[in-house]
């Protein structure tokens, strides 16, 4: 870091933000309307952008807040939801930690706490690359967080606050901001690179087993999601889809696995 | 400020369940190794929580099967798909998703 400091690496990491920060003015724009058209107050609205800060589960509760009768809000099948979409968080936080080994508990804790699936990619990137130097890490990616953060949350503030003013939210289009952005996470899923290493040739044939694999677990969630829907009334079909098309295709997978080896 | 108290407890629980995953492993991890079960399990997770939250907004909207007024999402999604394939664009993507609705809807 060249003697420039803490306040050199915030800023530095700060500056790596940039694009998540454009990224996130118009997706949490975008949030801060469908949350409000979902019948959320402005603080509402705020409130969870701050404490919740996530930006698809922040779709989907305010999905599952519209889509339930006002009189009686499923808060268990809501909170028991965000916690399943959030739950890939594990894998993110798991992949940072041996990377923070010489940070203290309770800054890898704040870290942790404003963990993103973006903020993992640009950090990671910058990880691979060798760019970030053990000293400075934690403040590297505080700055990145806090930046990414702020930006959730203006943006949010700026859609709920000009929500009144997009007279309708369908002929906007923004209603359908939501399944596309849940459709162009599914495509992601499948484009994503993987950590590029030496032996990336030799992984193709795995990475297209992946994919095969991939492709059924969505199917399955997917069937399963519109069947659970019309059969069980609430909104429990997401978290048993998952669940079940999760588990599945653990054991389709050690099933094609040690068919393959026999 | 009106916040409702069935909101704020949504909030908070979703607040909690989120932030454990986000920090558990960043604290405790660096020790433990999660077996690869687990992993592989955590792993197909996102795929289906998508898959499930888009078939349910595209084919059964409010848990009924979808009318006539689906049907602009129905074929909207398509470009949607397309232009993330090729742009690897989110941001891109919603957008064009969004201008092809507003356009189907207002035919």
């Amino acid at each position: 870091m060249n003697g420039e400091g803490r306040a050199g690496t915030l800023r530095q990491g700060a500056q790596a933000a940039l694009p998540i920060v454009l990224g996130y003015l118009s997706i949490g724009f975008a949030a801060g309307v469908v949350q409000r058209a979902s019948g959320l107050s402005v603080a509402e609205v705020m409130l969870m952008s701050l404490l919740l800060y996530a930006g698809s589960a922040q779709f989907v509760v305010a999905g599952l807040i519209a889509a339930a009768s006002h009189a009686q809000l499923p808060v268990l099948a809501i909170v028991a939801t965000v916690f399943l979409v959030n739950l890939r968080h594990v894998l993110l936080s798991a992949a940072l930690a041996p990377h923070f080994t010489s940070v203290s508990a309770g800054r890898n804790a704040l870290l942790g706490l404003q963990l993103t699936d973006e903020t993992f990619v640009v950090a990671w990137t910058a990880l691979v690359r060798g760019a970030l130097p053990q000293r400075g890490r934690a403040a590297w990616m505080a700055g990145l967080n806090l930046s990414a953060y702020f930006s959730w949350a203006a943006a949010n503030l700026a859609g709920a606050l000009a929500s009144g003013l997009v007279a309708d939210a369908r002929a906007s289009g923004f209603d359908f901001a939501l399944p596309a952005m849940f459709a162009a996470l599914l495509v992601l899923q499948f484009t994503a690179p993987q950590s590029t290493s030496p032996e990336a040739a030799g992984q193709q044939a795995a990475q297209r087993a992946r994919m095969r694999g991939m492709l059924v677990v969505a199917l399955i969630a997917a069937a399963l999601a519109v069947g659970i829907a019309l059969l069980i009334p609430g909104q429990w079909n997401i978290l048993l889809a998952t669940l079940v098309a999760a588990t599945l295709a653990l054991v389709l997978d050690k099933a094609w696995t040690s068919a393959r080896t026999s | 400020m009106d916040i409702r108290p069935d909101i704020l407890i949504i909030i908070i629980g979703s607040a909690l369940v989120t932030a454990i995953p986000r920090i558990a492993p960043m604290v405790l991890l660096s020790r433990i190794a999660l077996p690869a079960w687990l992993r592989a399990w955590l792993g197909a997770v996102p795929v289906a929580i998508l898959a499930a939250l888009l078939a349910s907004e595209l084919l059964v909207p409010g848990g009924r099967i979808a009318g006539p007024s689906g049907y602009p999402a129905l074929l909207a999604i398509l470009p949607v798909l397309v232009i993330t394939a090729l742009t690897r664009s989110l941001m891109g993507a919603v957008i064009a998703g969004m201008l092809t609705i507003s356009l189907l809807r207002a035919l």
